[in-house]
């Protein structure tokens, strides 16, 4: 990438890291905090509002010196499921790809029944992914099963 | 099975529970042996359940081992704060098994999971009862003789019974015919539905009970809970829809015999106890051989 294509760019580009593209403008937050990212320590550029030709508002988040695990990144696919994952080393694309459903969802989501355990005791939250194109998400504790419409974000 | 938990019945193949229950038939010939004399059964009822805890209590003492433990969280640590993780921790310490009975749905797997020694569910919230699905199971065959091919009518709330749950589930492994008898309000989860549409099994939906029992080898009947209801005018409406009677067996077919997980509250006319059909008091005491056959199993004697 020559300098006069990176003074185009609305988020500046970084030299080595990860970039996060086509995330859907209001889930940008949730996906920072899936990522945990308030306690990451190296410079994170984060665009809001960004024009997207293909979904018409668009987030972005530029992540200097970091580099997911596929599972890491895959979760934000429960969030933003239209969102591309882009390795960047010394300002060249090396890889790029969709993020992808996982099989399992750990410690992210809220159980949907209000019964389940994991809302009364201290115990991280697992589920088995079992319709990963209608996102349906069963409970490995209660079994329940948590539908897109009633997932909530830890 | 050695030292393995048994948190749902999804968690035990078929074989598997085939060969529980050929036990229990051993169990019932020889009820009294004492193969549990070096072993120390935890029963942890954080709440209240008489006949679920005293067949676990009788099955051990028949087997002559010791049992320790409480019959409601007012009585145990949790009153003071305890997490579950830690009262299962504690008690592992001073027990080779732990009978658990927990009002929240998963707890029974969570204690699994922390539990140095094996868990048996004896229920946990509305989502397993493993344990009253195998004496199901072993009432069944042994009412029929076998569990294949069976038509199996279930009455009452299909919804939240999880009794109904897990003995649906179970039944479709042995090319079970459903007949589902509840109000529109209670009828079968979609998701347990889809356990039979799996196998290719068949069911027949009803309200009327009367049309459901001339198909039946088996009914089961369940309580019809008025708590479930959010407008009370609906649960007047049904809550004496299902009531079985003498008269209504009139129809039935010689070997059928009715099953209830018990309490009854008014769904069976006393005028059935004293029928030939009427089975749900043998059902509890088979509770005891099937138990006695998990315990045995379980902690490998």
């Amino acid at each position: 990438m020559n300098k006069d294509q990176r003074k185009e760019l609305k988020v500046s580009a970084i030299e080595n890291g990860t970039v996060i593209d086509h995330i859907p403008a209001h889930n940008l937050f949730q996906v920072v905090r899936i990522l945990n990212l308030e306690k990451y320590e190296s410079q994170i550029l984060i665009g809001m509002n960004l024009d997207s030709q293909k979904y018409g508002q668009k987030g972005i988040l530029k992540l200097s010196n970091k580099f997911f695990k596929s599972d890491e990144i895959n979760k934000i696919a429960l969030v933003a499921p239209t969102a591309t994952m882009i390795v960047i080393r010394d300002f060249q694309i090396v890889e790029k790809r969709n993020v992808e459903i996982p099989d399992e969802v750990v410690k992210i989501v809220k159980c949907f029944n209000p019964n389940c355990i994991t809302n009364h005791e201290k115990i991280i939250t697992r589920f088995n992914v079992i319709d990963k194109a209608d996102l349906r998400l069963q409970c490995h504790y209660c079994e329940k099963i948590t539908a897109k419409d009633n997932v909530t974000f830890l | 099975m050695k030292k393995r938990s048994l948190v749902s019945i999804n968690d035990f193949s078929k074989e598997e529970s085939i060969r529980i229950l050929d036990r229990a038939m051993e169990f019932e010939k020889n009820p009294t042996q004492k193969i549990l004399e070096n072993f120390v059964v935890a029963t942890l009822f954080f709440e209240p359940s008489t006949r679920t805890r005293l067949s676990f209590e009788s099955a051990v003492n028949r087997l002559g081992g010791k049992v320790i433990g409480f019959t409601d969280s007012a009585s145990s640590s949790v009153q003071k704060g305890e997490s579950l993780k830690d009262t299962i921790k504690t008690v592992c310490n001073y027990s080779d098994l732990i009978v658990m009975r927990h009002p929240r749905e998963g707890s029974a797997r969570f204690a699994s999971e922390v539990a140095s020694v094996p868990i048996i569910n004896a229920g946990d919230g509305a989502n397993q009862h493993p344990t009253q699905c195998l004496l199901d199971l072993y009432s069944i065959r042994k009412t029929q003789g076998h569990l294949d091919n069976l038509h199996v009518a279930f009455v009452g709330d299909l919804k939240y019974g999880r009794t109904v749950h897990s003995l649906v589930i179970a039944l479709c492994n042995f090319n079970t015919t459903f007949h589902l008898v509840s109000p529109q309000e209670l009828k079968l989860p979609s998701s347990v539905k889809m356990h039979i549409k799996e196998k290719q099994l068949n069911y027949h939906q009803y309200t009327d009970l009367s049309e459901a029992v001339p198909h039946a080898d088996i009914i089961y009947m369940t309580r019809i809970q008025k708590e479930r209801f959010s407008d009370p005018i609906e649960y007047e409406k049904v809550k004496n829809s299902y009531v079985l009677s003498s008269k209504m067996l009139v129809t039935a077919r010689e070997n059928m015999k009715v099953l209830h997980p018990l309490p009854r509250v008014n769904e069976i006319s006393e005028d059935v106890d004293d029928m030939p059909q009427a089975y749900y008091f043998e059902q509890a005491l088979n509770g005891v051989y099937v138990r006695q056959a998990l315990l045995a199993s379980i902690l490998g004697v």
